[in-house]
């Protein structure tokens, strides 16, 4: 168990590490660098002064060797300075992280609650009129862009209904529980309805596999009672696959909140590295987007030990 | 012996299989109505030109003193914020994002065929290196790499300013990217099809009579995974569709003045206030055309699916 | 007589486990232990043995499916190079046991049965197709047959058009590998007295592996007797039915049951399970098992000789009877 866990974390960091480098070349690969905005702002920078610039930045050297710099820096914790922000990049991204998760834990615990009872209830009759709407609204979620429906939510409720704010993660000047709640409200939802449907889908398959199993047969035969035999029976083994899907899905689930956090200009994790690419703010950009790969890594590590710990027969080695 | 006609009714029965195929697709009623749906879309949109030319207006020509105009008699359902005619943007941008779905599709699903094939069959370090690159692919966050890659300035890679900054470097731009990420779940696919199928007892006959692997490949290996890399492909048509619309939406897909349905909502902050059914078509349109294709991929599974009765 | 194909000092290993990007091997799996056989034209040489001896594996090196880890092989007494792989690839064809695998589901008969000569590049379109219609009447089917496609036929009818698969390029060499094992009874006898009237037709050889030592004794002319990859006993059919040298063979033979004789000849069935090929037993591989066991069985390994007073009848046990 101990090796597993040790191995995993391993490759996990491995990946990690290939990461930065290949979002180190590709962020080299975007429009300017990072002196532009300095000489920009300085008329009197001759060819020779930006060459002096390049020089003490390190921007002269080849490719590998200033990876190697940001690296052996990063290492020990330092991964510089947000030139948007003129602050460190940790200062910057600490909240932003703090916000992302909190959008994410609500929004995926709310989606798995609604797959599940929605996934329930269509898997008990497959073909009736429930399992049909329950199907139908499966596959909206699955195709609809996020963004938009997250503006149709911002039109419907914030623009002509007037009861939600459409932007933002509090009024200034309230900072109470409640004003947290009406601002996080169109983005849970807009989150939830795009999430719940894939989910549904999982338990409505996996729901409907283990009802035609044998053992449930036979404890219909006992005469077992019909929702005893849901819940105790059929939705423990089915409760396997579909935890590892959906801790496998969080990377899908965080591409959703970087569109959900830029239209309600939430201050998260995928607003900062929208932001920051869009300013070419590239130390912030490059270590956000390390961040995004972390959470993506960990969720997948919990599902595989959420794997084993479901089901018996898996030992982990 | 008398010389035997044995083309025709070969090919009739091959086509016995499709027929049941058809017959069982046809019963999958959402199915059918997207197809339906999904064709009328394609007629939509390639009926742009034609319109445009009834009309006589240019789709691309910038009215600034029309902007935002609610729908009349010349301009259907209005006006958008350069004062373009709303309909045919709607229908030019349709095309660019049905393209850009087929394509980036074709592209990763060929990339993904070939390589999961050759990882499959013949297995190895190459096997083994695609399996941990696909692993690494799937741990990775989707969107945020896509912009990183829609960012790039394209005159760093040695390409020309000109080329760089034309309509259709961006384009082709998506569709590379889109595909550039996606081709891993078609080779997993593949890999997983051609390591099952390469074990049967006609592929060790083949060999044993001196086919080589091209010959097994193509013969006996690609016409067995042809029914699951169709239900594949078309589901992936619908996740690209959406990648496409969101990746222009934020700026980084397909550039304006070339409309797309993901772009045509950029400025959606302007539009929730001063017009909010703009901000309603171009969404709309692909969330019908997306769940039409996601329902005709359940119908192809359910007719594909031997066990499937009906 | 030359044989047609020899295997000298054959084997075949398998390694377990790894096969990650760089870890080797955890163990070696010795499916063929340095195994030496002959098949001459014109003759059935039976492979027998339980499952997990190794007689499939062999089967596939002589028909060229996998290639030894040591030893050698001889086409008519030529080492195997370029020219002899090309005349072997039409010479030697396969049989397999489950007609089901056997038949890609995609393709007509007409196609299945002429894909070695397609493959080989051997006549023209027109001919295939009078082969093809010619093999489909020595095997025993209809003409309309070579239309349709495999899942409209039983698994006997498949295993009729495995065979017209395997003579089409005109071989002197067909390895059976339980052809007959996935049939019902009654289809057995029939696909069993195909095969012998082709062979009678062609002076055709078979490699004919089997567990069943009825269909054995029924078709075979010699019979080679395989124990944990290692070939244990070689004799004429005659020989080795009336006397069996190896307690295994014995073993075997006991087990197999019989209509009309009461009571069992002599010796034991067999007990216990087969060792793992993963880690043989030191000495005679068999001693695990073997009724007849001494000290020395767990220390040498014996060597394949002719039986006391049998010069053609070899086997590999210190008490050979």
């Amino acid at each position: 168990m101990t090796g597993f866990i040790l191995l995993r974390t391993l490759q996990a960091l491995i990946v990690l590490w290939v990461m930065s480098f290949v979002i180190y070349g590709l962020i080299g690969l975007m429009p300017g660098d990072p002196l532009d905005v300095m000489i920009a702002s300085n008329p009197g920078a001759t060819p020779e002064v930006v060459a002096h610039l390049r020089a003490i930045y390190g921007l002269d050297q080849p490719l590998p060797l200033r990876y190697w710099h940001w690296l052996t820096d990063a290492v020990v914790g330092d991964f510089g300075f947000s030139r948007t922000h003129s602050e460190p990049v940790l200062t910057v991204l600490g909240p932003a992280l703090l916000q992302t998760c909190k959008l994410m834990l609500i929004s995926f615990t709310i989606s798995v609650v609604m797959a599940f009872v929605l996934g329930v209830a269509a898997a008990r009759r497959p073909g009736g009129w429930a399992d049909g709407a329950i199907s139908l609204f499966a596959f909206a979620g699955i195709s609809v862009p996020v963004f938009w429906l997250a503006l149709i939510l911002i039109i419907v409720f914030a623009v002509q209904l007037h009861w939600l704010p459409a932007s933002g993660m509090g009024t200034v000047g309230d900072g109470g529980f409640l004003d947290q709640v009406r601002h996080l409200t169109l983005p849970v939802t807009t989150l939830v309805l795009a999430n719940a449907g894939q989910f549904t889908r999982y338990v409505r398959a996996a729901m409907i596999e283990t009802m035609r199993m044998d053992f449930i047969r036979t404890a219909r035969a006992k005469g077992l009672d019909e929702s005893r035999l849901v819940v105790r029976h059929a939705l423990r083994n089915a409760l396997i696959p579909v935890v590892t899907v959906m801790a496998l899905s969080f990377g899908t689930l965080f591409s959703g909140a970087l569109v959900t956090e830029t239209m309600f200009a939430q201050w998260g994790m995928g607003k900062v590295i929208y932001d920051s690419i869009l300013a070419n703010d590239y130390n912030l950009a490059l270590v956000g987007l390390l961040f995004a790969t972390l959470i993506t890594l960990l969720s997948n590590l919990l599902a595989d030990l959420a794997y084993g710990w479901l089901d018996p027969r898996i030992s982990l080695k | 012996m008398t010389t035997l006609d044995l083309a025709a009714p070969s090919v009739q029965a091959a086509q016995s299989v499709w027929k049941l195929r058809w017959k069982r697709f046809r019963g999958h009623r959402a199915g059918m109505i997207s197809l339906a749906v999904l064709v009328l879309l394609v007629l939509f949109t390639l009926s742009a030109g034609p319109l445009a030319a009834w009309f006589g207006v240019d789709p691309d020509a910038t009215d600034l003193l029309s902007r935002y105009d609610p729908p009349s008699a010349a301009h259907w359902l209005g006006t958008d914020e350069g004062g373009r005619d709303e309909l045919l943007r709607l229908m030019y941008g349709g095309q660019i994002s049905l393209l850009v779905g087929l394509l980036s599709t074709l592209v990763g699903g060929m990339v993904g065929l070939f390589i999961g094939l050759w990882a499959g069959y013949f297995g190895g370090r190459i096997d083994a290196l695609l399996m941990r690159f696909t692993d690494g692919m799937i741990a990775l966050p989707l969107l945020p790499l896509l912009i990183v890659f829609g960012a790039i300035d394209l005159t760093k890679l040695g390409f020309s300013s000109e080329f760089a900054h034309s309509g259709a470097a961006g384009f082709w731009r998506v569709v590379v990217i889109i595909a550039v990420v996606d081709w891993t779940q078609m080779a997993r696919l593949v890999r997983a099809a051609t390591l099952s199928l390469k074990e049967r007892d006609y592929v060790l006959a083949a060999q044993a009579s001196g086919a080589g692997p091209f010959y097994v490949m193509a013969t006996h290996i690609l016409p067995n995974v042809a029914t699951p890399i169709i239900v594949a492909g078309t589901l992936t048509v619908g996740r690209v569709i959406l990648l496409e619309s969101v990746l222009s939406f934020l700026g980084f897909g397909i550039v304006p003045p070339t409309p797309s349905w993901g772009n045509m909502l950029n400025n959606a902050q302007e539009l929730v206030t001063t017009a909010p059914t703009l901000a309603v078509y171009p969404g709309l349109l692909i969330f019908i055309t997306v769940i039409a294709v996601n329902f005709i991929g359940d119908g192809l599974q359910h007719a594909f699916d031997p066990r499937s009765s009906r | 007589m030359t044989p047609i194909i020899e295997i000298d000092q054959v084997s075949v290993h398998f390694p377990q486990g790894g096969g990650g990007l760089f870890r080797g091997p955890a163990a070696v799996l010795r499916a063929v232990e340095q195994v030496s056989l002959a098949i001459r034209p014109g003759e059935t040489l039976a492979l027998v043995g339980e499952s997990g001896s190794g007689k499939s594996t062999l089967g596939q090196v002589v028909a060229g499916l996998r290639q030894p880890t040591s030893g050698a092989l001889r086409f008519h007494g030529k080492p195997m190079g370029k020219a002899e792989w090309r005349a072997a690839r039409k010479a030697i064809q396969i049989v397999f046991q489950d007609p089901f695998s056997a038949l890609d589901p995609r393709m007509p008969v007409s196609d299945l049965i002429t894909e070695p000569l397609r493959i080989q590049n051997i006549g023209t379109v027109a001919e295939r197709r009078r082969r093809a219609a010619e093999l489909v009447g020595q095997v025993g089917l209809p003409l309309d047959a070579l239309n349709r496609y495999p899942h409209e036929f039983s698994g006997g009818q498949r295993q009729r058009i495995a065979i017209a698969r395997a003579l089409a390029p005109d071989p002197s060499l067909i390895v059976a590998d339980e052809p007959l094992s996935a049939l019902d009874v009654s289809i057995q006898s029939q696909i069993l007295n195909l095969m012998k009237g082709i062979q009678e037709e062609r002076s055709l050889s078979y490699l004919f592996i089997s567990h069943d030592l009825a269909v054995v004794n029924h078709l075979a002319d010699r019979v080679a007797v395989l124990y944990l990859g290692r070939l244990v006993e070689l004799a004429e059919r005659a020989s080795l039915f009336a006397q069996p040298s190896h307690p295994y063979t014995s073993a075997l033979l006991d087990a197999v049951p019989r209509i009309g004789r009461g009571r069992r000849r002599r010796g034991r069935s067999l007990t216990g399970e087969m060792p793992s090929p993963l880690d043989p037993p030191p000495g005679c591989v068999f001693h695990t098992r073997c009724p007849k066991v001494q000290a020395i069985c767990k220390i040498t390994p014996p060597l394949l000789e002719p039986a006391p007073g049998r010069p053609q009848h070899l086997a590999a046990c210190h008490f050979k009877e």
